[in-house]
């Protein structure tokens, strides 16, 4: 068995967490919705990459950061089909896709701008009535909130 | 459903909502009843209404029980600053029930979460208006003596009303065929649809009123809101789009009745009041007895 030797366009990390089949599009806001721009450990990261499976897309390595399962659900709004590879020691330690919650709790802000949420200190509540367009529905004033009009908080 | 919020519509279950429609055709019998004495109910009206406002403090009125509140948020600490938090739970020391309507959507459903008393939704925003609904499916029911199969036109601004969207979702239990009339930029919501498309009840949609009429069982219609419209032009085009007159109920069903949550302003011609066919003044009685039914079941008296 021949081992091809693989070309790593964004350096391999010794422990951390890889973040890969990112959106081309959506790898910064995978960083700001991770709080990584705040983050003081090394990030490698790259987009526009070849993809056999979407085309192009985007990854993100972070050293030494180990993320919680409600964060990776975080990110399941911009990458819905991204994988978050824990590494140690330059190995696979756990691979786990990524799911879009049935629920979403504090993450997105209701788009109308006259819901009592955007007025009031309340903590935002969506269920995901269609995981496919994303299409949230507001706990609060009913109204759907979809992929373009989402803001993160 | 004693001590249980209504918010939306479907908070109730579909027995809950035909308790409640049973209850008030009691109170339709004998509206006088003194069950609510010693209970004082707060009213808080952050904008102004007519109809829900004055039909809770009458059926709370004729049932013997107390009422505190306010019709406008002026001269209350509203005006101060004070956040809706605030204000529903100090109110929730002063009363039984909280009857709330306020501009803000979401706003009850909020104030039910931190609420220690139930809250009744008088309506919040565009989104929902749970009390005309029932008091809507009360008078499709009692006149057409059935809630189920029937063939109802939504007639008007589909699209901001709230009394249709919470209906259309009440109705979607009674395997209704819709039919939704409305100018192309006032269509239903998708997300009110959604519950038609659940549970695949047939709809069809139109945008000229006329054909529709002879089809139906129950004419709802609605006003167009002028505050909806940024251009008064196309509010003047718009508002005169569906003016139901007298001689289009001639050729119609036996059974129709036509149906306006009201306030009309020129959807409905005047003469169009005295055909036997013309309910919605009937209907916003039939709101009294069904708001009866709501709070004593509520506070646990019925």
């Amino acid at each position: 068995m021949s081992k091809k030797i693989k070309e790593l366009k964004v350096s391999a990390i010794e422990n951390g967490t890889v973040i890969d089949h990112i959106p081309a599009n959506a790898v910064f806001q995978v960083i700001k919705i991770l709080k990584l721009d705040k983050f003081e450990n090394m990030i490698l990261f790259g987009t526009n990459l070849e993809s056999k499976k979407y085309g192009s897309k985007g990854i993100v390595k972070v050293s030494n950061k180990f993320f919680k399962p409600e964060e990776v659900n975080r990110i399941a709004l911009v990458a819905p089909h991204a994988s978050m590879i824990e590494i140690k020691d330059f190995r696979v330690a756990r691979k786990t896709i990524v799911e879009i919650p049935n629920e979403i709790t504090g993450i997105v802000k209701c788009f109308n701008p006259n819901c009592i949420t955007n007025h009031e200190q309340i903590i935002q509540k969506f269920t995901v009535v269609d995981k496919e367009d994303l299409r949230l529905k507001c706990h609060y004033c009913e109204k759907i909130t979809v992929k373009n009009n989402m803001t993160f908080l | 459903m004693k001590n249980k919020s209504l918010i939306s519509i479907n908070d109730y279950s579909k027995e809950e909502q035909l308790k409640i429609l049973q209850v008030a055709g009691e109170f339709e019998k004998t509206p006088v009843q003194n069950i609510l004495k010693g209970h004082v109910i707060a009213s808080l009206f952050f904008e102004p209404s007519t109809r829900t406002r004055l039909s809770f403090e009458s059926a709370i009125n004729r049932l013997g029980g107390k009422i505190v509140g306010f019709s406008e948020a002026t001269n209350t600490s509203v005006q101060k600053g004070e956040s809706l938090r605030d204000t529903i739970l100090t109110v929730a020391n002063y009363s039984d029930l909280i009857i709330m309507r306020n501009p803000m959507e979401g706003s009850a459903r909020f104030a039910s979460e931190i609420s220690p008393v139930p809250i009744i939704n008088a309506g919040d925003g565009s989104n929902q208006h749970p009390t005309q609904t029932l008091l809507d499916l009360y008078s499709i029911r009692k006149t057409q003596n059935k809630l189920d199969n029937l063939n109802v036109a939504f007639v008007g601004d589909l699209k901001y009303g709230r009394t249709v969207h919470s209906l259309v979702i009440a109705l979607c239990n009674y395997n209704t065929t819709f039919h939704l009339v409305s100018p192309v930029e006032l269509k239903l919501p998708s997300s009110v649809k959604m519950y038609v498309k659940e549970k695949n009840l047939e709809y069809h949609q139109y945008v000229e009123l006329e054909e529709v009429i002879p089809e139906v069982d129950v004419l709802y219609m609605t006003r167009i809101q002028k505050e909806r419209f940024s251009d008064p032009l196309e509010y003047e085009r718009i508002k005169n789009f569906y003016v139901l007159k007298h001689d289009m109920i001639e050729q119609t069903k036996e059974n129709l009745k036509v149906l306006h949550p009201l306030p009309r302003v020129n959807e409905i011609e005047i003469g169009v009041d005295k055909s036997s066919k013309a309910y919605y003044f009937e209907q916003a009685l039939n709101g009294v007895y069904v708001r009866q039914a709501l709070i004593s079941l509520i506070l646990g008296l019925k």
